[in-house]
């Protein structure tokens, strides 16, 4: 069997297990599908009146505006919960018997990443399918949510790059955990709950530059009104760029944890 | 034979009450010995309270919102959202103390159940102070109105029974399930009921399913009682269905939180 042959096996049986891991804890899950889903509800219910303001985006109605932006807090947090179950590894030695093990190192990292990048995936379907059972139109059609689909799945890879980071560089899960709340900052400061015009500064401002808006308006742009070559692209660049990001932390931190063992 | 004696002489109230006092302390010590562990239970609600009035604070402007203030209207939903998070984390640290063998010791020991079980509560509406006050300072740094000391009171008399409720809940899941891994449904379920109110808009701006759903909720009446200071005046009749529904509440989840304590390792 070649090299990368036997690598691809060895990231699939881990990205397999990290999938299996999070489906059987509740707490790995709830925050990927409880909690966005909650307030999916809540904030279609609450602050639905919202598309009648001047300067909304002409929408079919709220829950179709916030697919986006729920399929994103998704994602961000599987990308936080792959991190939390990595340390996991880290903390129970796992992870040091994979190192002592004939494999790729960056495969052992590659396969906690395809878990994730497999849960963006079945964030974006779950999302997909709530907004279409009430109701939600998906105006680019079947090309316009598979791209929601991929330009999702690929954010998960690239944020579970940063959460992969960090778990490797601490060795620790409640410091990952201690970055949930940074997730929900990031996500307020973006334009996944509302659109950055509306938004009261100076969060307007932020949102202007925070990377998760080009992605989430990337996701959204074919839910709402169709496919839009330079929001996609703006949002496959702001998906590099936390890949590269993510990458090269990863790479850093491995050789970190390598060294301190 | 002495010291039974001097049991015997010692009315029963009174040993409750320090044993009550003792599980409180208990809580209290593990804050200040511990005082990173509260951190994420305070910037919880703080985070939601900034993000809420950055994203949806444009709200005010749809007619039918009372309002000018959005962080006015919102900050005591952010409020009771801590105190929700608190009373549940109460339900997360007693499945913790179940795991390591604590709970275990307590119930051997002569203190009725209803006690052990009202210590962790106490000591949940307490703690629930601490996130309140941090999100009611930011809040008046970033320009929320002053409810006045009448609102003010009612608003944290509703933050303190809130926790209760939470902790109850928690209580009630962590005695059942017996582990952590319930955390997400104590927290989840927390969320759910303060969060399915007027907690964003004002009732009539609300989609009618959720519209439908408020009325129904009983916290719907809290949050309404724990805002008025901010966006209006304090009201007898706006203050009582709030205390009626903490009592409702209380009761049934205190009651079911005990059931749950008197079938734990029987």
């Amino acid at each position: 069997m070649s090299e990368l042959a036997r690598s691809a096996r060895v990231v699939r049986a881990l990205g397999a297990r990290s999938i299996r891991q999070t489906f059987r804890r509740p707490q790995l899950i709830s925050p990927i599908v409880v909690f966005p889903t909650l307030l999916l509800a809540v904030q279609t219910g609450g602050a639905g009146a919202g598309i009648e303001l001047p300067g909304f985006p002409p929408v079919q109605s709220f829950l179709q505006f916030m697919l986006a932006g729920s399929m994103m807090q998704s994602m961000m947090l599987a990308g936080n919960s792959g991190g939390i179950a990595f340390a996991v590894d880290i903390e129970m030695g796992f992870t040091d018997r994979l190192f002592a093990a004939p494999i790729p190192r960056f495969a052992i990292v590659l396969g906690r990443l395809a878990g994730t990048a497999a849960l963006g995936l079945f964030a974006s379907l779950w999302f997909l399918a709530i907004g279409l059972i009430f109701g939600a139109e998906i105006a680019g059609g079947v090309p316009g949510a598979l791209l929601a689909i991929l330009l999702v799945t690929a954010s998960a890879l690239a944020v579970g790059g940063i959460g992969a980071a960090i778990a490797l560089r601490t060795g620790s899960a409640s410091v990952v955990q201690g970055l949930f709340p940074l997730v929900l900052v990031v996500l307020f400061l973006s334009s996944a709950f509302f659109p950055q015009e509306l938004m009261i500064e100076p969060a307007k401002t932020i949102a202007e530059y925070n990377p998760l808006s080009f992605i989430v308006e990337g996701v959204r742009e074919p839910i709402i009104s169709g496919i839009d070559a330079t929001q996609t692209l703006e949002a496959v660049a702001a998906i590099a760029g936390i890949v590269i990001l993510g990458l090269v932390l990863s790479a850093r931190a491995l050789r970190h944890r390598l060294r301190v063992g | 034979m002495e010291a039974a004696s001097v049991t015997a002489a010692v009315p029963g109230w009174r040993i409750n009450l320090a044993t009550i006092l003792a599980l409180v302390t208990r809580a209290k010590n593990e804050l200040v010995r511990v005082p990173g562990a509260a951190i994420p239970g305070v910037l919880a609600p703080t985070i939601f309270f900034l993000g809420l009035n950055g994203v949806f604070g444009g709200l005010i402007h749809l007619s039918g919102f009372d309002t000018d203030s959005y962080e006015s209207f919102i900050v005591p939903v952010s409020m009771l959202q801590g105190a929700g998070f608190t009373g549940a984390a109460a339900g997360v640290n007693l499945a913790r103390d179940y795991e390591q063998g604590w709970v275990d010791r307590l119930l051997v020991s002569p203190a009725p159940r209803w006690v052990l079980l009202t210590g962790n509560v106490l000591a949940a509406s307490l703690r629930a102070f601490v996130p309140a006050t941090f999100v009611l300072a930011i809040a008046f740094l970033i320009g929320a109105r002053w409810p006045g000391l009448d609102g003010l009171l009612v608003c944290y008399l509703m933050v303190a029974a809130m926790a209760a409720v939470a902790a109850c809940w928690g209580s009630m899941l962590a005695l059942h399930y017996k582990s952590q891994s319930a955390a997400p449904l104590m927290q989840a379920g927390m969320m759910g009921l303060v969060l399915l109110t007027p907690a964003y808009a004002p009732l009539e701006l609300l989609q009618p399913w959720l519209q439908k759903v408020a009325e129904v909720n009983p916290v719907t009446q809290v949050i309404e009682a724990a805002r008025q200071g901010f966006v209006g005046s304090v009201t007898w009749s706006d203050t009582w269905p709030g205390l009626l529904a903490l009592a409702a509440l209380l009761a049934v989840l205190g009651a079911l939180a005990l059931r749950e304590m008197r079938r734990t390792n029987v």
